[in-house]
This record gives structure tokens, sequence and C-alpha cells, in this order.
């Protein structure tokens, strides 16, 4: 299983590696490709492991890209005088100067997120099941809304970000380089930290909650950790986006509740939700039908996602992993370790 | 924002008058959204995401009988009864199978069809915004500082005819006793003899069919847009967490407060504050109930 596992490995890396040198054309395509494998993955820390239906994950996204677009500016440039020329100063940005700034401000948005992800926490986790998922969609569409009316940061017209110091070809390998290292670090984090107590305990605040909590296990803390783990990776990888869009504004790009919030959704219950792979698999069938078929549709494409949400919803809920794992549990099923079981059996709960 | 409070409260107080009248005819719709949302979610437990958008789906139905020269509240039995019937598919193709399980399904499942329902209309009639005209005459008071288009009073009166004849459906008729029993206990109701799919299918139309009502009196009095339906979502489900399930007097009361509320904000603020107000009210309502019931060491669920 794990020799496996490793050949996978290498071979997705393979794969990610020669990408954009064999397709140059569909650079773009692939890092968003890697921005959904990470969302998609994050959301399921919470959703699938958990069982907190998050639909506001993508408030960390813009809060990232508006921190980190503010830590940019603002290192050199005023920032209320940048935004209401609405893009007539043109920033001219030395190539240290960019890049140093564009570090910080991922780190800062990533941080950013964190932080308003442990404030939110404190009120958000007290709501259980579906009130937590209309109660997150109500912060997102709120950050939306609101971050359109502060004039500080171009308000509903939005800002554009600094130029990218260099070519064109190397200006798209250089973002698809940092998604994808972003995605496998949170890909190898996810995987490591579900092995660990950490993911028995999210596990069991899913299962039953009350009784977690009466075990003993400091439940509020274990969801702030999770929540805080999603919430860095979606700060930072929106601060890339941020610069890699080049514009930001608030309803269409930083807060797309009904785009890339609902995708994320989409995508971690199509591929099997509460496994690690499944968010990975769904997101690159999603997204490799939706940029194959999307063209195509001539408008059509967003009642296709409707339709598609509904149909995996209402008729094949376990998604594709959870499909595997039941028609062929002894190839994909949870493995038991059996030192554990035996000393389960001593202690007579078996 | 000072200058505004200003304008309300020194300069021209009558301006009050326009705002609580506006706040109580928009109120009135919003009472009526979230009255099916509370009978659905009371009766077979399915958050319904899509509320909005058979409210926008309502209005546009008047919006294109009136393009065939119907008046919209002519209009507004048969656009009942179209919405009853689609209520009905709903159930059948989508609803029926998620009732029976984990709650964010239903929820995920209604938001699948809120998108597809507003790309829908967003195909056939296009983003912008629309409204009719009804003819109907104007008044003025006060010196023309507040008018008050008849209307607004017709539809008003139509909310509260429509709401009155839910409830004394709900409390005299066999099937409304019905749906009541249901909601009690649908396994007691089972072995009654209710047949507790079918009515479980009729809850689902009459709210879709309330909606389109609400939506005929959307589309007169405001405006309709395919993708303003969340918000009508949202405020339902601000109105029905704050008044809580099968509460009717709580329900009517928090739709005008929210109608009031956003008016007001509307003004005081801006107008851009208008939609965050709404959505505001719901993360407000939702953290408010969370300390009331952290009192008694219960979670909100």
């Amino acid at each position: 299983m794990s020799r496996n596992n490793t050949v996978l490995y290498l071979v997705i890396l393979a794969l990610a590696l020669i990408g954009p040198y064999v397709f140059p054309a569909y650079t773009q395509q692939m890092t968003v490709l890697w921005v959904m494998v990470l969302m998609a993955s994050t959301w399921d820390t919470l959703g699938g492991q958990m069982g907190y239906n998050s639909l506001g994950n993508i408030t960390f996204f813009g809060a990232g890209m508006y921190i980190s677009a503010i830590v940019q500016i603002s290192m050199f440039y005023d920032v209320a005088a940048y935004t209401s020329a609405f893009g007539a100063i043109k920033p001219e940005f030395t190539v240290s100067q960019y890049y140093t700034g564009l570090f910080l401000g991922i780190i800062a948005g990533g941080v950013g997120a964190v932080a308003l992800s442990l404030f939110f926490g404190t009120f958000m986790f007290g709501l259980r099941g579906p009130y937590f998922a209309i109660g997150t969609l109500g912060l997102a569409v709120a950050a939306g809304q609101l971050t359109g009316t502060i004039d500080y940061i171009g308000g509903g017209s939005g800002i554009s970000m600094p130029f990218f110091p260099g070519e064109i070809e190397f200006r798209s390998l250089f973002f698809y380089s940092l998604c994808l290292v972003l995605a496998v670090a949170a890909h190898f984090l996810l995987r490591w930290l579900y092995s660990t107590q950490f993911g028995l305990a999210i596990n069991a605040i899913r299962d039953d909650e009350d009784k977690a909590e009466a075990m003993g296990i400091p439940t509020l803390k274990y969801k702030q950790i999770g929540w805080g783990i999603a919430a860095f990776f979606m700060g930072c990888v929106g601060a890339i986006f941020g610069n890699m869009v080049g514009f930001i504004e608030p309803v269409e790009v930083a807060f797309p509740t009904a785009t890339f919030g609902i995708f994320m959704v989409a995508m971690a219950l199509l591929g099997g939700k509460g496994t690690l792979w499944g968010p990975v698999l769904g997101a690159v069938l999603f997204h490799v039908v939706k940029e194959a078929t999307w063209t195509y549709l001539l408008g059509w494409q967003w009642v296709a996602l409707g339709l598609i949400i509904i149909v995996n919803i209402v008729y094949f809920q376990q998604g594709i992993v959870g499909w595997l794992q039941m028609k062929y549990p002894e190839r994909f099923g949870i493995t038991v370790d059996s030192s554990n079981v035996q000393s389960d059996s001593k202690g007579g709960t078996a | 924002m000072l200058d505004n409070l200003q304008l309300l409260f020194v300069w021209a107080p009558v301006m009050n008058v326009q705002l609580i009248l506006d706040g109580i005819f928009v109120g009135a719709v919003f009472a009526l959204c979230a009255y099916g949302l509370a009978l659905v979610w009371g009766v077979m437990n399915v958050k319904n995401l899509a509320q909005g958008d058979f409210v926008i789906m309502g209005g546009y139905l008047a919006f294109a009988m009136h393009q065939w020269g119907i008046h919209p509240i002519v209009a507004m039995p048969l656009v009942m009864i179209i919405m009853f019937i689609f209520g009905w598919a709903v159930y059948r193709l989508i609803i029926k199978r998620v009732i029976d399980q984990d709650m964010f399904v239903s929820l995920l499942a209604t938001f699948g069809l809120s998108l597809l329902m507003q790309q829908v209309m967003n195909l056939i009639f296009g983003p912008e915004v629309q409204i009719i005209d009804s003819h109907l005459p104007v008044f003025d008071a006060f010196d023309n500082f507040v008018t008050i288009p008849s209307v607004k009073i017709v539809s008003l009166v139509l909310a509260a005819a429509l709401a009155v004849a839910v409830v004394l459906f709900m409390k005299k008729s066999r099937t409304g006793q019905a749906i009541r029993a249901t909601a009690q206990d649908p396994r007691a109701a089972r072995v009654l003899g209710i047949d507790t799919d079918r009515i479980y299918a009729f809850t689902f139309s009459l709210n879709a069919a309330i909606c389109g009502a609400a939506g005929v009196l959307v589309s007169v009095i405001w405006v309709i847009q395919p993708f303003y339906g969340i918000v009508y979502s949202v405020r339902s489900f601000a109105i029905v967490t704050a008044a809580g399930l099968g509460n009717l007097p709580a329900v009517i009361s928090m739709g005008f407060g929210l109608g009031l509320i956003e008016q007001y904000t509307g003004i005081i603020l801006g107008a851009e504050y208008q939609v965050a107000a709404a959505v505001v009210m719901l993360l407000v309502v939702l953290i408010w109930r969370q300390i009331q019931m952290r009192r008694s060491r219960q979670v909100v669920r």
C-alpha cells in the first residue's frame, strides 16, 4: 500500500512538473487546478473530517487577498491615495521590492486569515449542523458586501495589484509553482494531521460532539485549530490568487460565494468527503470537466453546475472515493492497525 | 452619516413616516416568505435555501404575464398555481430523496437548486433589474414629503389576506390538521393513516405557492433580478431563527422589524449597506440565540 502511494505521489509530481512545459498555453488553468485542490482539501478538514459543513471558507480567501494587497502596497505607497486614484498611479516596484512585498503579503494574508478564523470561531462554533452552514454563508456574503463599502481599499471598484517585474511566461510559471508548493504542503500537512491524535479528535467531534466533550476532548480548541489550518491556506492562496489575477474586487474576485465558495464543497463531495484523496480527485475531475465543457455550453454552464451539485447530493452522496471504499473495502477501505485492535479486545471493548 | 441622522430627526422628521410605511410594506413580504420557510422547516425539517429564488421566480412569472397584458394582481392566483405545481415537481425530484438524511444534505441540495434557478432565470429574462408598472394611482401626503403608491397598500392587504387564509387553512381544514399532525410526530401520523409523503409534497408546494405570491408583490412594489434571491433566503432565515418555528405573531413582527431596519440602514448608512444589513441581522440573531442557549449550557442545533 505504501509503495503504491509513493509511486502515485511520484507520478503526480512528475505530471505537475512537466505539465506547464508540455502545455504552456494551459498554465493558468493548471494553476487554478492546484488552487482548487487546495480549497477542496482544506474544506474537507472541517466539512468531511470534523462534520462542520462550512459554506463560508471563501471569507478567508478574500481576507487573505485584501490583507496581502494592503501589505504589498502600503510598504511603498499610501494605500488610500493609491486606491482613490483608480489605477491612475502606475506604481513602479523594483524587482526586490516586488518579491519582498509578495512574500510578506502571502505570510500576512495567511496569518491575518488565521486571526480572523480564531475571532469568528469563538461565536460560530456554538452553532451546530445547518446553523453553522447558514451562519458561515452569511459571514461570506456579509464580508463581500461590507468590503465593498470601505473606501480605503477601493470599495466596490477594487484595487489593481502591483505589476509583475518579469516576462509573462515566467510570471505564469512563478504563480504556478507557488500554488503547487502550497497545495502539496497542505496535502502532506493534512495527511500527517489525520494520522495523529488530532485526526482522531476531529473525527470524534464529527461522530458525536457531546460524547467527545464528555470524554474530555477540548472540542472548541480542536475546532479552532482545524478552521485555523484551513484559514491559513485559504489566506495564503487568496494572496497568491489576487496577485495572479492582478485586479481584485470584493464580490466577484475576493468573496465569490457562488463560484469558488460552492465549488470547493461540490468538489469535496464529488470526490468523497472525509477522505484524504477524495477532495483531490474530485477537484481534478471537476476542474477538467469544467474546463473541457464550459466553453461549449454557451451560458448554460452555470445551469449545468447547479444540476451537477443536485445530482451529486441527491443520487451520489458518498462520492467517488466513498463509493470505492464501499465497493472494494479490501483495496480502498480504512485499514485498522491490528495491534490496536488486540489491545482493545484485552480491555473488553471488542 | 450624521448628516443623514440630522436630516431624519431634525430637518424633516416627516421622512420617518415614509420609512416606517415602506418598512411595513416590505416587511409584509418578508413575513410571507419567512412563514413559508417556517412551515417547511417545522413540518419536514428541510431548510430551503432556494426560498428566495422561489420568490424571484414568482416575480418573473408575473413579469412574463404582465408582458402578455395580464395585470399582476390578477396574475397572482395563476402564479400561485404554477408555483404550486413547480413545488410539487421539485419535491418529487429532489426533496423526497434528501428528506430523511443529514440536514446539511437538504441544505446543499436546495443551494444547488437555488444556483440552477438563478441561472435559468438569468438566461430567460436577462440580468437586468426589472419592475412591473401597475398603473395604479400614487397618493401624496405631508406636502409631497411622503408618497404612498396605492399598489403598496393593495399588496399589503393581499399579503394580510393570504396570511389569514393560510392560517385558517392550517387550523380548520382536514389537510391542515394532517400537516400539523405530521409536524408533531410523523410516525404516529403514519400509523393513524395519514399519507405523510403526500403531506410533505403538499407542504412544500404550499410554501412554493406562498413564495410565488410574495414574488408577485415584490415585482410590483420593488424590483426583481435573477440574483436577488439569496438575499430573500437570508432574510427568511434571519426571521425564522429569531422568531422560532410555528410562532406566527413573532414571524410577522420580525418581518416588519427587519423591513424597518433595512429601510433605516439604507437611509442612515447608505444604500450600499442595505443587503449587508439583512445578512448582518442574520449573524446577530444567530449570535444572540447562542448567548441565550449558552445560559442553559445548550447549543443552537
